[in-house]
């Protein structure tokens, strides 16, 4: 079991409006987003000493936001070069960061103008440099790109069945129409996703996620200081960080993992449910990585929900809908949401467990699985009110 | 007019791979100690206290491992005149993965465990890479 297994407590949530064009500065999204989890917690800024985001592409640095909002004492301000991998390891952080009395009060956040910025779904350099030259030269450029690579090596293995993968684009589309904050909110039908323009085979475009502008913050805290705070504490059961062997020069590079039919979370599931002492079944609702509708099927079956090859069919029949078994993505997720690399799951995972998520709002949801990351290193969370 | 597509940029571990390329050979690394060949290349052998590889020539046969084709140019104004295309993860014959496009196929035609083998592409004067094309019958 984690030492710190409900020793701390996510206290205060915020985010601003996601957007395809914010018109401002990424820092200026992270700030009102911090801002407004500061508030949330009923804290001031005078209290809080850490900030910690992580920044692969674009974002604004730590300090910079402390600065704009004129945090006194940004103690432990801290920047990890990571991309949606880490959307869960910088909340870990920060309960490892104030157990060693190096902060009290920690925010964490993911600002990005993702899509009237640097879009992730777009091109780069033409110069080719590091692990990237042997990738970019051949045409195989873009994050699409790269996850199909892995998709096509699980239909290899397990056959070419796409229907899970449309249930999963329908369904999270459909808790989006509930969710006032989704950019995305015209439902859709399997046909529309069977229908919708081939991208990079095997994916089509309702197989892939957002991009968005904005920025989603929170507030951990001890659960001592918490129970104090105004809104019913969430609780942090465990987590788990990292992956397997071969994890590669960077998030593109794949090129030496083993095998492209499971990614990271078969390598962390032991550790996440032995950190909190629990198993899948526990879980009442999970916020799962869905930078592609492939990623939610290996994170289920990496963690052990279903076998190896299962997962197609295992999110059919309801289960993943609101009123199934195992309610996925709740606030519509990446896919119809907003990518805001994954940020956005744990603001929702919380709302959960306040019990204020309105029309989308699962009944007596008590623990919430976060998932983050889609590849070869990958981090998740356990909360619980 | 001149190449407007990403183009390697070689480094002090990759430059022997791009010079071999340049003269048609395709060269990868082997680790003495293990016998295991690997790439992308790397000054040590993972998993050995600081062994240094020694460069090989591979046989520039293999099979597709797995294998992806690219219908939406990315960027748009660099690869709409080469849609669609493939672009394979090939595991070499010596056992290591190395990527590239696959040619002289019809991107529909292509399935796992297709046996490919290596061609080259003078792309500038500076730069050749690596593709894969079917196996020829021996």
């Amino acid at each position: 079991m984690w030492a710190l297994r409900d020793k701390y407590a996510i206290a205060g949530i915020g985010c601003t409006d996601f957007t395809r064009a914010s018109g401002r500065t990424v820092r200026s999204l992270a700030s009102e987003a911090c801002a407004k989890a500061v508030a949330d917690a009923g804290l001031k800024l005078d209290d809080i000493d850490g900030i910690i985001s992580f920044n692969f592409n674009d974002s604004a640095p730590a300090m910079g936001v402390a600065t704009e909002l004129g945090i006194p004492r940004a103690n432990y301000a801290v920047d990890f070069q990571s991309g949606g991998n880490a959307a869960n390891l910088i909340t870990l952080t920060a309960t490892a960061a104030i157990e060693a009395g190096l902060a009290k009060n920690v925010l964490c956040f993911r600002a990005m103008n993702g899509r009237s910025g640097f879009r992730l779904g777009g091109g780069r350099d033409m110069s080719a440099h590091g692990i990237t030259q042997y990738t970019a030269p051949f045409g195989w450029i873009t994050y699409p790109q790269a996850m199909a690579m892995w998709r096509r090596r699980y239909m290899i293995e397990y056959g070419a069945d796409d229907e899970g993968l449309a249930e999963i684009a329908v369904t999270f589309r459909d808790n989006a129409v509930l969710n006032p904050r989704a950019m995305q909110r015209t439902p859709i039908t399997k046909d529309d996703y069977y229908n919708s323009r081939p991208i990079v085979d095997p994916f089509r475009m309702l197989d892939i996620c957002l991009e968005s502008d904005g920025a989603c913050a929170v507030l951990i805290t001890s659960a001592e200081r918490a129970k104090d705070m105004p809104h019913k504490p969430v609780y942090i059961m465990g987590g788990a960080y990292g992956g397997g062997p071969n994890q590669g020069d960077d998030l593109f590079d794949a090129i030496r993992w083993p095998d492209h039919s499971h990614n990271a979370f078969k390598y962390l599931a032991d550790d996440l449910w032995g950190s909190a002492g629990i198993r899948p079944g526990d879980v009442d609702v999970a916020q799962v990585y869905d930078c592609f509708t492939y990623s939610v099927l290996m994170a289920l079956e990496g963690l052990g929900f279903c076998k190896e090859g299962e997962g197609g069919d295992f999110v059919q029949g309801g289960r993943i809908a609101r009123t199934g078994a195992l309610p996925l993505n709740t606030a519509g997720g990446l896919l119809s949401e907003a990518y805001i690399h994954g940020f956005n799951h744990v603001i929702e995972a919380v709302e959960q467990l306040r019990g204020v998520s309105g029309p989308r709002q699962i009944k007596d949801a008590e623990i919430c699985l976060t998932t983050a990351g889609a590849m070869t290193c990958a981090s998740a969370m356990l909360l619980r009110n | 007019m001149s190449y407007d597509k990403p183009l390697p940029v070689p480094d002090p571990e990759s430059r022997p791979f791009w010079e071999a390329a340049k003269a048609h050979r395709l060269m990868v690394q082997r680790c003495a100690s293990t016998g295991e060949y690997h790439f992308p290349p790397t000054t040590f052998c993972p998993g050995t206290a600081l062994e240094r590889p020694q460069w090989v020539e591979a046989s520039g046969r293999g099979k597709v491992f797995s294998w992806i084709v690219v219908r939406h140019p990315t960027p748009k104004d660099v690869y709409a005149d080469e849609v669609p295309y493939a672009v394979g993860l090939i595991e070499l014959e010596e056992g290591c993965r190395m990527t590239g496009n696959i040619v002289g196929v019809g991107v529909d035609e292509i399935f796992a465990d297709m046996l490919v083998q290596v061609a080259f592409r003078d792309v500038t004067d500076e730069i050749t890479l690596p593709v894969f094309e079917p196996a020829k019958a021996s």
